[in-house]
């Protein structure tokens, strides 16, 4: 650990301004609270976001599970897990199971999570109206007045254009009845582990200086119409190392003459039933 | 057989060692020394200065030694370093009146009390690369001193009522935008400290298109001042002020035809430019952007760019641009796989409707 630098890097009092932004998050779901964020030593849209609320979250005794694309051993996953065993020194590990905080990126672990689990997803673009709206004045307003017939022509427009909804990740939530919400860049296949999930959590976007909550046992619905209902994405295979066939695939090229295979994208769920499967 | 990618962690290491090597280059050739940078390169010097939001040479020069030469990175490590530093407190306003003036021109008045004083400057050197290496040179003391203070060429114009006059006091205590989020609509203290932070060739190009029409802008420099500053902080256990130091700025004040409207008299206006270090070109670019986005105070018609607040604001800065446009090496496999799957979809459908409507057209036709 390097004593240079506070404990998991940010100065207490910023903690403070982040804990305090977090508590207005949770108090009003699916809200994006705008906050001092501040410039940390890795790239805005490589998780600065998420890096500051985990900061803000964890105590010497946390353990912490970071993962980018649903793997522990993606670079950018490593680089963040390094990046808090340096400042914080706190234990690590690649266990969904072990960790009371995992930071994601654009995946909701495949193993459920439990109430003493905190869920931190890194947001590239906060606002779910933004690609409709680009001003930021005029996307406030509009989620003052939950006016979202925006989102609703565009999904109909999909409906009329390709006979269903053309969003396949990023697919936009009502969260508590009330918000308008983007799940961040996560595939809709993990849209409804967002609903009444036991665990609390949290997404920052530390370049569009929001952060929002998603509180433990809230409703969060994804975006359908009655005689168009939400589904979700099925592959015809199944992981061909672990053999799962409800998880979500990543295919993977093997050669130059176009063969696939599809395995998990949760490293850790694959591994986990790997190693259930040998004993 | 598929074997995960496994290993980041030491593919990381073994990354940074060639980094590592790179940047020290040929071990023959002696490493730059922080003062080399800060004495030779002060213009770069100045520019990490100024868009890292951290006045301090030593510092900026290692950021430019460690980024090896590319300004954006060495910004980037001046930032991050910045986020760790207390804050003991604010200054008092400086006094750009009281500049001891190395250089100061002004494209209005052919003469200006003080004079026009070239100073060290680019302008006059025809550009022909010195292939001998420089000698040294001795240049000549001046007659006489310049002077102390210099009146500000605006408020020359200021006496005679042509200018819209600011009233100092009536500004708001400015946000700190490093320690706030900019929301908007942002006031132009906030605007002004958006566009310090800003990068220089964004704020060139925006400056740039203003100048070419879009956005009507007939602006004239009225003084570009460079030279030192006294900075004064007045801590609350003292209850006076007290200098600190000084550092070196350079302000740029441009005047800007205005033929009256949104309640205000035909007069000229005010675009105001200002950083850390000699940097004329971002400080003319600062002013013209500034003067481009009071389209609204003003009542102006709006729809180029650089009078759109949101557009330009909300993408000036080096540090969020680059960072968000080279998250896309990051890997995106999931989101990717959402989209392959979600286009096999769509061609199927696109190739079942192209049968369907060519059995149907061969049917009519048999």
């Amino acid at each position: 650990m390097t004593s240079n630098y506070n404990f998991a890097f940010l100065d207490e009092n910023t903690k403070r301004m982040l804990r305090r932004a977090l508590l207005k998050a949770v108090a009003i779901p699916g809200y994006q609270v705008p906050f001092g964020s501040r410039e940390m030593p890795l790239p805005y849209g490589w998780g600065t976001g998420g890096i500051q609320l985990t900061a803000a979250l964890l105590g010497p005794d946390d353990v912490l599970k970071v993962i980018d694309q649903g793997a522990d051993d993606t670079t950018n996953a490593v680089n963040i897990r390094r990046f808090f065993a340096r400042v914080a020194g706190v234990t690590t590990t690649e266990r969904t199971t072990e960790a009371s905080v995992i930071q994601t990126r654009h995946r909701i672990p495949e193993t459920p999570l439990r109430e003493d689990q905190i869920l931190v997803f890194q947001v590239p673009e906060p606002e779910p109206l933004r690609t409709l709206e680009p001003r930021e004045a005029e996307t406030r307003t509009l989620h003052a007045l939950a006016d979202y017939g925006l989102m609703h022509v565009k999904l109909y427009e999909d409906i009329a254009q390709y006979g269903h909804i053309a969003t396949s990740y990023d697919y936009p939530v009502l969260v508590d009845g009330r918000f308008l919400t983007s799940p961040s860049p996560i595939p809709k296949f993990d849209n409804p582990k967002l609903d009444h999930s036991p665990a609390l959590m949290l997404f920052g976007a530390g370049r569009e200086k929001r952060l929002y909550a998603i509180p433990p046992y809230t409703k969060v619905e994804s975006l359908a119409f009655d005689d168009h209902p939400f589904e979700i994405q099925r592959w015809e295979h199944q992981c061909e190392l672990c053999g799962s066939d409800e998880s979500y695939l990543d295919e993977v090229v093997v050669d130059d003459r176009g063969s696939r295979m599809f395995v998990c994208s949760d490293t850790d769920y694959c591994g986990q039933r790997r190693a259930e499967q040998a004993a | 057989m598929y074997v995960a990618v496994k290993g980041g962690e030491q593919a990381i290491t073994r990354s940074l060692q060639l980094l590592a090597e790179a940047r020290r280059g040929d071990l023959t050739v002696p490493e730059l020394s922080l003062d080399q940078i800060r004495e030779q390169l002060r213009l770069g010097v100045a520019r990490v200065m100024q868009e890292g939001s951290l006045y301090d040479e030593e510092l900026a020069a290692l950021a430019m030694r460690q980024a090896a030469g590319d300004m954006l990175e060495a910004i980037f490590l001046l930032r991050a370093y910045r986020t760790t530093l207390p804050r003991f407190g604010y200054t008092q306003p400086l006094d750009t009146n009281a500049m001891r003036v190395r250089r100061r021109v002004s494209g209005t008045f052919k003469d200006v009390p003080g004079g026009q004083v070239l100073g060290p400057t680019y302008d006059y050197t025809q550009r022909l690369l010195e292939f001998e290496s420089t000698a040294p040179t001795s240049p000549l003391q001046a007659e006489a001193p310049l002077p102390d203070t210099m009146p500000r060429v605006l408020d020359l114009l200021d006496a005679e009522a042509l200018i819209e006059r600011i009233d100092a006091g009536v500004d708001p205590e400015p946000i700190d935008l490093t320690r706030e989020p900019l929301m908007f609509p942002a006031d132009r203290a906030t605007r002004l400290q958006n566009l310090a932070r800003g990068d220089e060739g964004f704020l060139l190009g925006m400056a740039y298109s203003t100048q070419r029409g879009y956005a009507e802008s007939h602006p004239f420099a009225g003084e570009i001042r460079m030279g030192e500053v006294d900075v004064v902080i007045c801590p609350e256990e003292l209850g006076f002020a007290i200098e600190i130091g000084s550092i070196t700025l350079t302000e740029c004040q441009m005047i800007n035809q205005f033929h009256g409207g949104n309640g205000l008299p035909p007069q000229f206006t005010r675009g105001y430019g200002l950083c850390m270090g000699e940097g004329e070109r971002k400080a003319m670019s600062m002013a013209l952007v500034d003067r481009t986005l009071r389209c609204d105070e003003l009542g102006e018609p709006a729809y180029a760019p650089a009078q759109n607040q949101e557009f330009v604001l909300s993408h000036s800065d080096s540090v969020e641009a680059s960072g968000f446009v080279q998250h896309l090496k990051l890997p995106h496999y999931v989101d990717f796989q959402a989209e392959l799957s979600l286009l096999r979809t769509l061609s199927k459908q696109h190739a079942q409707h192209l049968n369907a409507e060519e059995t149907a057209a061969q049917e009519t036709s048999s």
